[in-house]
């Protein structure tokens, strides 16, 4: 199945990309996308337990993913 | 009775006072984060904000709605810009009312508080210097150090 990743600022900087696709294997959790992108170019930049984001919202690495979905790996957050 | 929006223009904060302003309104605050001209001690240019925008959109929302169960009552206009900005232009506004100051000065309180600890938002300070780098609060105690 394929899920998007979206990436931002320092970890999109680190891997050069911002958005990409990945194919992952039926009952794969949103911890396997990271696993992943930590093994891309640059990849290692990421910590192996960032805050992640599933459709949306917040999620844990334990949560499992479905085709279609969103997975956000998400930077320390600096807003205001 | 709440907004919560990101916007790619100047914030008009005497907007969202209007937004929450109404007769039976006995005080409204209004929270502005500005950008600061240093940092560090590293004299700063302007700020570059992005967002997850969607995610961001939604927690923003989240956090409002979180403000009117706490504090039953208040009306929260909250507004993120994000795009580049220099030195003294707003970055969030935050106007809270309510029929009485405590819960509007302490919702206010917490929505800042949240945005800042968990909306996916993001800034890369430009320098005086001309270098840029990405914002990261959880390592600035370390890196704060003499």
């Amino acid at each position: 199945m394929t899920v998007r990743v979206l990436l931002f600022a320092s970890y999109a900087d680190a891997v050069g990309q911002n958005e990409l696709t990945l194919e992952l294997d039926d009952g794969s959790v949103v911890g396997d996308v990271v696993s992943r992108v930590r093994e891309m170019a640059g990849g290692r930049a990421l910590p192996p337990a960032p805050l992640l984001a599933l459709n949306a919202a917040y999620s844990t690495s334990a949560a499992v993913v479905r085709a279609g979905d969103e997975v956000a790996i998400i930077p320390p957050v600096a807003g205001g | 009775m709440s907004t919560a929006r990101l916007t790619t223009q100047p914030i008009d904060s005497t907007s969202l006072i209007r937004e929450v302003a109404a007769d039976d309104r006995g005080a409204i605050v209004l929270f502005l984060g500005t950008v600061r001209n240093s940092n560090e001690g590293r004299p700063v240019n302007g700020i570059d904000y992005s967002a997850y925008d969607a995610m961001a959109v939604a927690e923003m929302q989240r956090i409002v709605s979180e403000a009117g169960s706490r504090f039953s009552g208040v009306a929260i206009a909250l507004e993120h810009r994000v795009g580049t900005l220099s030195v003294g232009e707003t970055s969030v506004a935050i106007a809270c009312s309510h029929p009485h100051r405590a819960a509007a000065l302490e919702a206010n309180r917490y929505v800042i508080e949240e945005l800042k600890r968990r909306v996916p938002i993001w800034k890369r300070e430009h320098y005086l210097d001309g270098t840029s780098e990405w914002v990261d609060p959880l390592r600035r105690p370390a890196e704060a150090a003499p």
